[in-house]
């Protein structure tokens, strides 16, 4: 018996985010880096202009001088100025699967990153921490691609045609089929990218005069087919139900803008988990929301689908509700399958409709017969078809892995954003110089890190994101958490005032004697 | 020993203010004009308040004084 959970009933296990704000100093750092990187942005740029320095930048030519400036604006100075002087650590040439630990191509560069040259050799065994490997699907393991193999070699690569035209394999339909099963619906459609499904299908199904609610952080993908769509948007608070319900209210008390019409519809576009913070939507409270308002809920899995669930079937499965209450399920085999491609799944007529209006459909080609017989066996190996509970464990390997990365960042002090239960771990490092530094410095140690600045993320909040895979080992884990561990004490990134002890060892002594 | 811890404390304290103020990812000549201006600008400061903080404070102190003297004229007395 519990004196009274926090939500009332809605959520059945405890639902605990940490989105810690760090000490004021920070902010102020922050700031003062930047100010100190424009003022010599402004320098070289002025350098650049006189002819006192090498021109390698994009520039306009003589004759255009006198129209609109084209490279004036902040982001092409930012580009210039700030992402130019740190720019080797993203784009990295890999040269081997992405699996848990992959081989990195050496680059190095002569004139500050703005060409690079391979030298040639190969740096092994370099820890990822990078690759969106949730389950370890990314594997070459012989014997677990068999079918892939047989298929290949069967259909080979490439399907030469759209869906509607001659695109649609058996593949596809005991794919569709599977999809469905797995996800607890009716039907399933699915598509070659994963980015074009969001964008050509809410076209489909949103047009004019109806509304979409979106969050704040929704990704490039959604709010791409929202506007392409041509609906009136509006953007509520990150996960934050008071804003939504708000919106939701005035959006049915007052109508469209003009006419005060009713809306024709009114859909939410959500994602499973945010892919830059870590956080889980709130489902059971946005459920109820738009059954009280009468709404659509648009549900995007693609980070989720694999990754959370007792078995692996998403948020709609962690919080212990019934597929029916989502209306557009939407999922990427990108992520947790080691594929490529999207899906969106539903009620039969949803779909139906799908493959007839969408524009994925008539114009793109289908996903080719290998990758989708790859999607086909990592569900099957997932829902426990195969015979065996790899799978299961998988999935279960991956919570530990996850619960176990994020409660020793805890413990270390770092600022770590997310739900507790999200595989995505982003780590605040928030100024710019400590952005090259830390990414350098982990590749140093044969640890590959994704870092991201301005503009993925608000320009005081730069981060380190971490995915942890199920194919991860205890030793892979602790190796980096070491590492991190050094680094952090080296940069000073520790700024967590809520971190616990660092020594809880002290108090295990259970039974203290008296001494007489 | 101490030495060596305070050398490498002072090395971090270098590479903290390297990481604050974005000097790490300057080239060499661009980090020369900065610390130039930096040092410079701190010698500067530095300067003006050994001449000008003594006299601040005993012009400061008087006036003080001059303030006191005039509530209480048997109690305080200037110290010459």
């Amino acid at each position: 018996q519990k004196n009274g959970v926090s939500n009332g009933t809605l959520y059945k296990k405890t639902f605990i985010e940490h989105f810690e704000q760090a000490p004021m100093y920070v902010a102020v750092l922050t700031f003062l880096g930047f100010g100190v990187g424009t003022i010599f942005g402004y320098l070289r740029d002025f350098m650049r202009a006189w002819g006192l320095e090498k021109r390698n930048v994009a520039a306009e030519r003589e004759q255009q001088k006198d129209f609109v400036p084209l490279y004036q604006d902040f982001e092409n100075f930012y580009t210039r100025n700030l992402y130019m002087r740190i720019r080797d650590n993203w784009n990295r040439p890999i040269c081997s699967v992405p699996g848990p630990q992959f081989d990195l191509m050496e680059r190095v560069t002569d004139d500050y990153n703005w060409t690079f040259r391979f030298t040639g050799r190969i740096i092994k065994n370099v820890i990822n921490m990078g690759s969106y490997n949730y389950l370890g699907f990314a594997e070459t393991d012989v014997n677990a691609l068999k079918t892939v193999t047989i298929e290949l070699q069967k259909y080979g690569t490439g399907i030469c045609s759209t869906r509607q035209e001659m695109g649609t394999l058996d593949k596809h339909v005991e794919l569709e089929k599977l999809v469905a099963k797995f996800l607890g619906v009716e039907d399933a459609m699915v598509f070659g990218m994963g980015f074009a499904t969001n964008s050509m299908n809410i076209p489909a199904l949103v047009g004019k005069g109806c509304l979409i609610l979106s969050d704040e952080l929704n990704h490039t993908s959604l709010v791409l087919g929202a506007r392409l769509s041509g609906a009136t948007i509006r953007i509520f608070k990150h996960n934050n139900m008071q804003s939504l319900e708000k919106l939701l209210r005035d959006a049915i008390i007052y109508g469209q803008p003009r006419s005060r019409r009713a809306w024709r519809k009114i859909i939410i576009l959500v994602e499973g988990i945010y892919s830059m913070e870590g956080s889980i939507v709130r489902l059971p409270e946005i459920v109820s929301l738009k059954k009280k308002y009468k709404a659509y809920l648009y549900l995007d899995e693609a980070h989720s689908i694999g990754a959370v669930g007792t078995t692996g079937r998403g948020v709609v499965e962690y919080f212990g509700m019934s597929p029916d209450d989502v209306d557009v399920l939407m999922g990427t085999f990108t992520k947790s399958f080691g594929a490529a491609g999207g899906y969106i799944a539903g009620k039969k007529e949803l779909v139906d409709f799908l493959r007839t209006h969408s524009h994925s459909a008539v114009y793109a080609t289908s996903m080719c017969p290998p990758v989708a017989e790859q999607i086909i066996r990592a569900m099957k190996c997932l829902m426990g078809l195969d015979g065996t509970t790899q799978g299961l464990q998988r999935v279960r390997q991956l919570g530990k892995n996850t619960r176990y990365f994020r409660r020793r960042l805890h413990e270390m002090g770092f600022i770590i954003y997310g739900n507790d239960d999200s595989p995505v771990v982003p780590l605040l490092l928030y100024m710019p110089g400590k952005i090259g530094a830390f990414a350098r410095r982990m590749l140093e140690k044969n640890i590959g890190v994704v870092v991201v600045g301005f503009p993925a993320t608000p320009i005081t909040e730069s981060r380190a994101r971490f995915c942890v895979s199920a194919a991860h080992t205890r030793e892979m884990l602790d190796t980096v958490l070491n590492a991190l561990d050094e680094l952090g004490d080296f940069l000073h990134l520790k700024y967590s005032r809520y971190s616990k002890s660092s020594h809880p060892e002290l108090y295990e002594e259970t039974r203290f004697e008296l001494e007489d | 020993m101490d030495i060596k811890s305070m050398k490498n404390y002072l090395y971090w304290l270098y590479c903290q203010f390297e990481l604050i103020t974005c000097s790490y990812l300057m080239e060499p000549w661009e980090k020369l004009l900065f610390y130039t201006f930096n040092i410079s600008m701190l010698v500067t400061v530095l300067y003006t308040a050994y001449i000008f903080v003594p006299v601040h404070i005993s012009t400061a102190f008087q006036f003080f004084l001059y303030l006191f003297e005039n509530q209480h004229e048997n109690t305080v007395s200037i110290v010459k």
